[in-house]
């Protein structure tokens, strides 16, 4: 895997310490949209699998909101996140 | 003018320069929120404030330019605390100056809603033995939705 074909995925607040993770970096496969590599993560089981739909996950892709069927490219960055609480 | 820092704010400052900037300005409102004791939680002791950079400044801005289209916005400011802040501490403030006071009102309100449901920033209560995520509201999205 090369960094020219990969996704990075960020993970924020209640999902980056659920999850232990902060980021990870994905193989961009082609045709994978955001809600598909969502359902991927969750497949991992343990907390994973809470990405599949228990709580709500907003999605943000090169820093956009964005919807699940969004198709991913080589070199995005991908968030997952709760809805947000600032203010 | 948009900052997401760590440190403390001063009101006046911002208030100056706001009235410092704007030719034609014959309004300038301001909104100041505060870590307060009660949320989610009761007996709040402080907040944990967590952002997603880049994004959060972005956004705000997007806000900005929608407040500009909408009303009559000759500048304005956003300053959001990230971090731990303790009970009492400001979090956020939003200026708007314009040339009439219920632009700068509506703009300035318009902004803090808005920010309050789609800008990238969590908030995580703290009391003397728990931690909590905050959790979105739906009065706060009622709020935001009441401007389209």
């Amino acid at each position: 895997m090369t960094a020219d074909n990969t996704i990075t995925v960020k993970f924020f607040a209640r999902l980056r310490e659920e999850l232990e993770t902060a980021s990870l970096s994905v193989e961009a496969e082609s045709g994978l949209t955001a809600g598909r590599l969502l359902h991927s993560l969750a497949a991992r089981g343990g907390n994973w699998t809470q990405l599949d739909g228990a709580q709500p996950v907003m999605i943000a892709v090169n820093q956009v909101m964005t919807k699940p069927d969004k198709v991913l490219q080589p070199g995005d960055e991908v968030a997952f996140f709760p809805p947000v609480t600032g203010g | 003018m948009i900052r997401v820092q760590q440190q403390d704010f001063d009101p006046a400052e911002e208030y100056r320069a706001l009235r410092d900037s704007g030719s034609g300005t014959g309004a300038i409102a301001t909104f100041t929120g505060l870590v307060r004791d009660s949320g989610d939680l009761k007996g709040v002791t402080g907040l944990f404030l967590e952002h997603y950079p880049g994004m959060t400044e972005q956004v705000i801005e997007g806000l900005i330019r929608e407040a500009s289209e909408r009303w009559d916005v000759r500048e304005a400011r956003v300053i959001h605390r990230v971090g731990y802040l303790a009970l009492g501490e400001q979090i956020v403030f939003v200026g708007v100056c314009s040339a009439h006071r219920g632009d700068a009102f509506a703009a300035c309100e318009f902004i803090m809603d808005a920010l309050k449901t789609s800008a990238p920033f969590w908030k995580k209560e703290i009391t003397g033995d728990s931690e909590h995520w905050v959790e979105q509201k739906t009065a706060d999205l009622d709020r935001t939705q009441s401007w389209e």
